[in-house]
């Protein structure tokens, strides 16, 4: 970003953002979207422990606590894990294939706006006072029996940010086929944009059943349809199948980019080639796989009968075997390695035992009978929390950390990263451990409280401060990120010195451009085979310097997706008034006319001349800023 | 991209809808997203399946006594036929013969327009026979599932009038090919999707 860039107006900032197709930038706009949906899940999840902290607590209502459960699980999954994902992935995937943006510009900025708006769309309920009470699984008969339109929020919004997901998995797909840098085999390909690429073709297969399912749910409560209800010969289990055989799958879309973020990590802070790089990309390949088989483990107390509990128990516990080989290799990746305890190498290294543990107690619910006994108590919110939190969350905030000096050209304090770290990691443990404990002595989920004399007042105490250290450690983080955006120290290419792949051969931030020239990649770790045979730039170029083909902004997709936006309020609404309809066709209307004129319109990019290209090279060996 | 090249049908590469970096993308993701497409008929399929006949107790409907296979019988040759001259209209396109590519796409888009106008009858039949929408599990699942294929039907026919239009006068070049060929992927998939909603819910619901 130049400095030009900096001076301008806050309206035509706010203008240039709006309208951005550039990946860098929306990769940014979706780690702060969902980096402010992370803090308000977050202070959802301190209320809940703030509740449980002591027997007979009525610090909120019965009724307030299952919007806050409902709530934090949503957002969380939807629109806190999943977006800023998305955000590395937008941001470092195209770098790291030597591409100049995705493939799809315009769709990209779409799907960001859909899943922003989306998500808007379910917190506005709060404002309502009619909030989704039936659990982020939404099971239909709770779901069709919840009074008010909380339920509606939240089959609207979650439409709304789900088809920008699946808009995303699609762009970033055929970016990955179809725009690597000239001999980027696949079996080059850095495994974060390996797993970026399974997690992508899951979003793909594992979305359409959600749209699917929510439809049903939408027009179940608001069009008088009857797939759930009993009474009228629907059945209430299909939506509980389709729900799982989305949300199986999602939890593994959560957990492949987090997987390949520690990939990076290791093999960057080891400064070695990661271990076994074949048998990686296969194992992320057959985890893509298997995690479509498994979803009925989820019902395995619905009476499914013996054969299918059964065969999906098995499943379930192979897909332990390729994590194994993915731990094994993490771990062999380290053996022998020169390394560095950075503060993204400690996350990985935290979260080697911590996802292991949430891995073991996946293969003990795994086993059915074992299931009955576990089911809906406070074991499953452990586990699920030991591999979101020790998996996904740990990745975000190692990734944070290790790609911001490349987003924001400044270094986050290393002392202040590692206080992070322990008081996370440490109130984490505090957190959850414990709640296995809970669940075999049998507190069930999903209670509002409890009764004093049960023996579960002290571990929910221990549980609640764990809490409070790891939204200590969160906030230490934002005085990082603050301190450090004030202070402006700015880094080269490479801050870490040991970048691997291409993305750290260029400038912090990139150009908007990202390459001068379209890189040749020699090999598993260009860059680093490059400077090992003494080319310190790290890149070789294969092609001269050239005009390059730039897509133009806009701001029809931010205008589309506010049409959908006003269409859900009419839907919601138009049973009882009488301006519901005509809102719904409305807002329908607008996103019609807004893809009709993007469609009709043609938009043919321009070029960034090669004069200017030059000027940016000769400016930055000359080392200024460009 | 220069819109103004003019090609001959001797210049006019073999595959026109991928000579262009953005033309292979829209292929690649126009494929990828008739995949997703293809989950979300599946799982509409599958929901159908599982609700075929249900309803309230006492409930009068059954497949056997609703459907009539003379007119889906017409619907489907429509529709089939309807494919038929979308592939004349890019094996035109190929040669890059603008006229006849145009004419044998209106054609389709006729075509198309009398398979969902016959459709809006048998809907329209089906509820003043008193099988409505919330009827029953029954009537939601049958009207979810052949109203999604209607209503890609519909979005189609807007996407390729819209495209004629907008091509009329300037005829054929690599910026619009590719959204030719799309639309004609688009086309061939909602005839395949036909084609399970013919066997699966018509035959099957009368023979089967």
């Amino acid at each position: 970003m130049s400095s030009v860039a900096q001076k301008r107006g806050f309206g035509a900032a706010l203008w240039d953002w709006m309208t951005t197709v550039d990946h860098k930038k929306i990769g940014i706009l979706y780690l702060i979207g969902g980096g402010f949906f992370f803090v308000v899940g977050g202070i959802e999840a301190m209320i809940i422990r703030l509740q449980l902290l002591k027997p007979n607590n009525d610090l909120v209502s019965a009724g307030l606590f299952n919007d806050l459960i409902t709530m934090h699980g949503t957002t969380m999954i939807f629109l806190a894990a999943m977006p800023i994902l998305f955000g590395f992935m937008n941001y470092i995937m195209p770098l790291q294939i030597g591409a100049r943006d995705v493939a799809f510009p315009f769709i990209n900025s779409l799907g960001f706006w859909m899943f922003f708006l989306g998500g808007v769309f379910l917190n506005v309920s709060w404002f309502f006072g009619q909030v989704p009470d039936a659990g982020w699984t939404s099971y239909a008969s709770l779901s069709l029996a919840s009074t008010g339109h909380g339920i509606d929020f939240y089959a609207i919004g979650l439409q709304i940010a789900g088809g920008g997901t699946l808009m995303g998995g699609i762009n970033f797909l055929v970016t990955i086929i179809n725009m690597r840098a000239p001999g980027m085999t696949y079996m080059r390909m850095p495994l974060f944009t390996w797993t970026t690429f399974v997690a992508s073709a899951m979003i793909l297969f594992a979305f359409p059943p959600l749209t699917v399912g929510l439809f049903f749910l939408t027009f179940d409560r608001m069009f008088d349809a009857n797939f759930f209800d009993h009474q009228m010969g629907g059945n209430t289990i299909i939506w509980e199948h389709i729900f799982w055989i989305f949300g199986h799958p999602e939890v593994y879309i959560l957990i492949l980019p987090a997987f390949g973020i520690f990939s990076e990590i290791f093999s960057i802070f080891s400064r070695k080639r990661l271990f076994g790089y074949p048998a990686m990309v296969f194992a992320t390949v057959l985890i893509g796989f298997l995690g479509f088989m498994v979803w009925a483990h989820h019902m395995f107390t619905v009476g499914l009968g013996p054969t299918a509990n059964a065969i999906f128990a098995v499943a379930t516990m192979a897909i332990a075997v390729p994590t194994g080989v993915k731990i094994f290799n993490w771990l062999l990746t380290i053996w022998g390695g020169s390394i560095s305890v950075t503060t993204p190498m400690l996350y990985a290294l935290g979260f080697i035992p911590s996802f292991v543990m949430g891995g073991v107690t996946g293969v003990m619910q795994g086993a059915a009978p074992l299931d009955y006994q576990l089911h809906d108590s406070y074991f499953i919110v452990a586990h699920f929390h030991y591999v979101i939190v020790g998996g996904v969350v740990l990745a975000i905030l190692a990734g944070v950390h290790l790609y911001w000096p490349k987003m924001f050209g400044t270094m986050l304090s290393e002392t202040l990263g590692k206080i992070t770290f322990v008081f996370f990691f440490v109130g984490f443990h505090c957190t959850f451990l414990i709640q296995h404990w809970l669940g075999f002595w049998g507190m069930p989920r999903r209670v509002w409280t409890y009764m004093d004399g049960q023996g579960w007042n002290t571990a929910n105490l221990i549980s609640s401060i764990g809490a409070l250290l790891m939204a200590i450690g969160v906030i230490v983080m934002v005085i990082n990120i603050i301190m450090t955006t004030v202070k402006n120290v700015r880094v080269g290419n490479d801050p870490w010195g040991d970048g691997r792949t291409l993305e750290w051969a260029i400038p912090s931030p990139p150009p908007f451009y990202n390459f001068t020239q379209t890189p040749l990649v020699r090999g598993l770790d260009t860059v680093w085979i490059e400077k090992q045979e003494g080319n310190a730039t790290g890149l070789t170029f294969a092609e001269p310097v050239t005009d390059i083909h730039m897509p133009h902004g806009s701001i029809i997709p931010f205008f589309m997706s506010v049409g959908l936006f006003i269409a859900g309020f009419g839907a919601m609404f138009h049973q009882e008034t009488s301006w519901g309809l005509p809102l719904l066709i409305f807002g329908l209307a607008w996103t019609f006319v807004a893809m009709a004129m993007r469609s009709l319109k043609d938009d043919l990019g321009y070029h960034v001349t090669k004069e200017e290209i030059q000027r940016d090279i000769t400016n930055a060996s000359k080392g200024g800023q460009n | 991209m220069d819109l103004n090249k003019k090609f001959t049908p001797e210049t006019w590469p073999e595959h026109p809808e991928r000579a262009t970096l953005e033309g292979k993308n829209k292929f690649v993701g126009f494929w990828l997203f008739l995949g997703g497409e293809t989950i979300l008929f599946a799982t509409l399929f599958a929901t159908y399946m599982a609700l075929k006949n249900k309803g309230p107790s006492g409930f009068g409907f059954s497949t056997q006594e609703l459907y009539q296979l003379p007119l889906v019988f017409v619907m489907t040759l429509l529709l089939l036929t309807s494919s038929l001259t979308s592939v004349y209209a890019m094996h035109h396109m190929k040669n890059y013969n603008f006229k006849k590519m145009q004419l044998w796409l209106a054609i389709t888009a006729f075509l198309g327009l009398c398979f969902l106008g016959l459709e809006v009858y048998e809907f329209n039949h089906y509820v003043h026979e008193g099988f409505t929408f919330g009827n029953s599990a029954f009537s939601s699942s049958f009207f979810t599932l052949v109203g999604t294929h209607g209503f890609h039907v519909a979005v189609g026919l807007v996407w390729i009038t819209l495209l004629l239009f907008r091509n009329a006068k300037r005829g054929l070049n690599l910026y619009n090919a590719s959204k030719y060929y799309t639309f004609s992927l688009y086309w061939h998939f909602i005839d395949v999707v036909w084609v399970f909603i013919f066997t699966v819910v018509y035959l099957m619901g009368v023979i089967g």
